[in-house]
């Protein structure tokens, strides 16, 4: 029961923070809106795929790169917090550790699938996705992934010392992780290692669900990535807990 | 550790009744103020006081009484609604004090509260410090570099080096152990006036820099004794000037001049240093 006020309060922060820091907002929006229009403008008016529109295919894909960009950098925010010193007032609190990462992953996620939730606004006012109730088994979707990857910025927090580092991991990580899922292209005709390396990436399984979801089309059915992404999730928190427990 | 960021790695000790295991209840029996700030820039100074009541689960009743009960405490009530980022150093620590104090606790530990401020916010937090502990029955520990701090405010002190404690009293008695007050007097008559000061209030006598250095336990009172003398036995003295041992010599005493090398990680807490506490 203390434990809901527990995660409320770090959740509750965020929240206050997000809704202070308004320019990250728009930028956070800014890059999604770009690749949609321009990736999906320029590369739709020289290639197409069979029975959509390339941008049509892209907007469920661009909301799955809004949601890995945002909650990663959501749980790396934690190096924030150690370098501002805010995060001795959280281990000193008569919390435990496990409220903490999950306040942190709530908070995080509310703030990624808040931006994400605007992209999707933006899409079915535009005409790119219809209006239905499979919109609501995407925001089940947009909750897994963003949770997801939250966990695993927290991961990678405890692993850094400071921010310096962020680069290496937006290189290495971040964005094999975004090529790799299906967000730009169809993955069934790509070649068998990168089909492989395709299905070990985590948002593979978020992006495909989106797309099941929001454009009725998809590699696997949308039970089966619900519950790999629902396992992935769980994991990813009990990690990001682990590691924070190991870092603090 | 006392805090329960580190543990033990033998022995035990107990807070409030509370053994270091409980970390729960020793958390909540004590307020910590770290060297280096540790509030959020972002949020004001109300809400970052919320945050705290909410993870130290004062009720919604006792939060809406004790936080400006606590912001009046260090005068920062009309601050309340701004954000921490244009507050000043000194502001900052303050709010950090109230913090501590808000969730009731019974021991409030000060790392170093007044490092790197300037002597007016010094001395105000001076201020709430004694008055926490005079009028609120807070038993506080503090750290510090500054032995005039922990000579103003301490009841008793405690002198650590290299992770131990070497030296733990009251100031009085602390300077006692270097043997008394100095008093030096200038005179052109230096061996006549040593022949007539054979008294067993006098330590000690020597010659110093030109001038006589004598040592006695109590300088104020000494120096009236000493003029009625050089008068009776028509001595002419140039200067008297009267030196008591600071904290400083003391702590100098206690750890010896050489240099520390610091090697200390931010967890280790236990530096070269005077820590002082106090307790009703």
């Amino acid at each position: 029961m203390n434990m809901i006020g527990d995660i409320y309060a770090v959740w509750l922060r965020e929240m206050i923070r997000f809704v202070r820091a308004k320019s990250r907002v728009i930028s956070s929006l800014a890059m999604p809106f770009f690749w949609l229009v321009f990736i999906g403008i320029g590369i739709g008016s020289s290639f197409s795929l069979p029975g959509t529109s390339y941008i049509t295919f892209l907007a469920p894909g661009i909301l799955g790169m809004t949601l890995l960009f945002s909650s990663i950098f959501a749980g790396v925010s934690v190096i924030w917090d150690r370098q501002f010193g805010f995060l001795k007032e959280l281990l000193v609190a008569p919390i435990s550790r496990t409220s903490i990462v999950l306040g942190k992953v709530f908070g995080g996620a509310t703030v990624s699938m808040i931006t994400a939730m605007i992209m999707l606004v933006v899409m079915v006012f535009v005409g790119l996705i219809s209006f239905s109730v499979m919109i609501l088994v995407s925001i089940v979707f947009m909750a897994l992934i963003s949770m997801t990857f939250v966990s695993l910025g927290v991961v990678m927090a405890s692993r850094m010392k400071g921010m310096e580092g962020f680069q290496m991991i937006m290189s290495f990580l971040i964005m094999p992780i975004f090529f790799l899922s299906g967000a730009l292209f169809p993955l069934e005709n790509t070649p068998g290692w990168m089909q492989v390396a395709s299905y070990l990436d985590p948002l593979t399984y978020g992006v495909d669900g989106l797309r099941g979801a929001l454009i009725g089309h998809s590699i696997f059915p949308i039970t089966l990535d619900l519950t790999a992404l629902a396992l992935i999730t769980i994991s990813m928190i009990i990690i990001g807990k682990y590691m924070f427990d190991k870092a603090n | 550790m006392l805090a329960t960021i580190l543990s033990p790695t033998s022995g035990g000790a107990k807070l409030n009744g509370f053994s270091l295991d409980d970390s729960e209840n020793v958390r909540r029996s004590i307020g910590i103020v770290f060297q280096d700030p540790s509030l959020d820039d972002e949020l004001t100074a109300k809400e970052n006081l919320e945050f705290h009541a909410r993870v130290y689960h004062l009720s919604e009743q006792e939060k809406n009484k004790r936080i400006p009960e606590v912001l009046e405490i260090v005068g920062l009530n009309e601050k309340a609604d701004l954000q921490i980022k244009t507050f000043s150093g000194g502001m900052k620590r303050r709010l950090e004090i109230a913090r501590g104090l808000l969730h009731y606790p019974k021991i409030l530990f000060l790392d170093e509260p007044t490092i790197g401020l300037d002597p007016q916010t010094r001395r105000t937090i001076w201020e709430h410090i004694e008055n926490l502990n005079k009028q609120q029955g807070i038993t506080v520990v503090l750290t510090t570099h500054y032995m005039d701090e922990a000579d103003y405010l301490c009841d008793r002190i405690a002198i650590i080096d290299k992770g131990k404690i070497i030296a733990l009293d009251t100031p009085e008695n602390l300077k006692n152990v270097m043997g008394g007050d100095i008093v030096i007097i200038d005179t052109d008559d230096k061996e006549k006036f040593q022949k007539v000061l054979k008294f067993d209030w006098i330590k000690e006598i020597k010659e110093f820099e030109g001038k006589l250095n004598i040592t006695v336990l109590n300088g104020e009172k000494a120096i009236p004794k000493l003029l009625d003398l050089s008068i009776k036995h028509k001595i002419k003295i140039n200067s008297v000037n009267l030196k008591k041992p600071t904290l400083e010599d003391v702590f100098i005493h206690y750890t010896g001049r050489a240099i520390r090398d610091e090697t200390s990680s931010s967890k280790d807490l236990l530096r070269s240093q005077a820590s002082a506490m106090w307790r009703r």
